[in-house]
């Protein structure tokens, strides 16, 4: 069964604020990883391999740099728990 | 009839010493040719200086002085050495190995002697063949030497890998003990991602391409490596491994004083302490900050800075873990040489 969004959102959140230190409530769907949030390519590993952990999902190199804002990584997970 | 076999005994390093290039290179000196900033490099690898060997100090140069200042340390000479290994990717003689030439510079040409390609594992892999050969009798004290100088090898304006490698050589001797001083090793690969660290071109595509030589298009052997392809692998897989290694041993992460990884990268480092949940009262080694990445030479040339920085710590139970080109990876528990 596919994960909800708002789900999906709340706990990504909780994750780059954990590996970025980036407080949970600047964390929006438009939000630039890299532009807005600073979180740079290496951060971005640690928060693809916590997503993979938390929502059981497989995020694969490959497809890393085409999640270039929250929503892009919300609607990845959401698609690949389906 | 029943073939005879020797047995051994358990080992321990009995010492470790080092070679550093004279020259220091800050992150200063490179970013030209990169178009990159101190600032950058630090925050991505925790770099600020390496050592670049110079003309004077060759490979085999920077083993035999890790080598002799490794025996110094054990009070031992090169006659009482009956096995060489030498871990190393960037001897730039095919053949004879590189354990031999250092066996004949230092006047002992008759140990077994050989050099072994696990890149940056090699040195763990190599301190775990030298237990298995002390404990099968096989051997009574081994040398094993990780020297790299991969600045040969690197292409200073590759913008991924100019500001990580550097060169240097350490050396540990593992001898005979009564109680086990070396942990099993857990090792392994992942061979399916084996183009993320490549040394490239072959030396017969180099050949043919020889006379288009250029500065900036160097048509030589130089690494290249998918940084996030290889930060992911070594920090939620060799991490993985490394637990393993202190379970093997009997060892949890309270009891634990040294953590001595692979000098690969900061943030390499620092994720796997955390990913393995270390408690604070672990000392991480962090050569990684003045000396960069050394390859096989990193570990005991790391383990050599933090005893001399912490001689406390001579005698005391450390987790080694080396990964690297292969992808490769080796770890064990040892307990550091005692104090010389």
């Amino acid at each position: 069964m596919a994960l909800a969004s708002a789900d999906v959102l709340a706990g990504l959140k909780e994750i780059v604020e954990e590996v970025a230190g980036i407080p949970a409530a600047s964390i929006e769907l438009d939000k630039n990883f890299t532009e807005d949030l600073e979180v740079d390519s290496l951060s971005m590993v640690e928060v693809v391999v916590a997503c993979e952990e938390r929502f059981g999902v497989k995020i694969p190199d490959e497809k890393v740099t085409d999640l270039v804002t929250v929503g892009d990584a919300v609607n990845f997970i959401v698609n690949a728990s389906n | 009839m029943a073939i005879k076999t020797r047995q051994g005994s358990e080992s321990q390093i009995l010492s470790v010493g080092a070679y550093r290039p004279k020259r220091l290179v800050p992150n200063s000196d490179i970013v030209d040719k990169i178009d990159s900033n101190d600032e950058w490099i630090q925050q991505r690898t925790g770099i600020a200086t390496r050592r670049f060997a110079d003309e004077t100090e060759s490979l085999l140069d920077m083993a035999c002085w890790a080598a002799e200042d490794a025996l110094k340390k054990a009070k031992l000479t090169i006659e009482d050495i009956d096995t060489v290994i030498v871990a190393t990717i960037t001897f730039p003689f095919q053949a004879p190995s590189a354990a031999t030439a250092l066996l004949q510079r230092l006047g002992n040409p008759k140990a077994a002697a050989f050099d072994i390609n696990a890149a940056c594992a090699g040195f763990c892999y190599g301190v775990s063949m030298a237990h298995d050969f002390v404990k099968a009798g096989t051997s009574k004290k081994v040398l094993v030497i990780g020297a790299e100088k991969l600045t040969d090898f690197t292409n200073p304006f590759d913008r991924a890998t100019a500001f990580i490698f550097a060169d240097g050589a350490g050396a540990v001797i593992i001898g005979e003990s009564e109680e086990a001083g070396i942990g099993p090793v857990e090792w392994g690969s992942d061979a399916d991602n084996r183009d993320a660290i490549l040394m490239n071109p072959a030396w017969t595509d180099a050949r043919n391409y020889a006379e288009q030589k250029t500065v900036e298009g160097i048509v030589w052997p130089n690494i290249s490596q998918e940084g996030q392809k290889v930060f992911r692998w070594a920090v939620f897989s060799v991490s993985k491994a490394a637990k393993r290694a202190l379970d093997a041993a009997g060892v949890t992460v309270d009891d634990l004083d040294v953590f001595i990884p692979h000098q690969a990268n900061l943030r390499i480092i620092e994720t796997m302490a955390k990913d393995m949940k270390l408690p604070p009262s672990v000392l991480i080694a962090d050569d990684i900050k003045t000396n960069g990445n050394t390859s096989a030479a990193s570990i005991p040339l790391a383990m050599d800075a933090l005893l001399e920085k912490h001689p406390e710590m001579h005698g005391k139970l450390a987790l080694i873990v080396g990964y690297g080109a292969g992808l490769v990876y080796a770890g064990q528990v040892v307990k550091l040489p005692p104090k010389p």
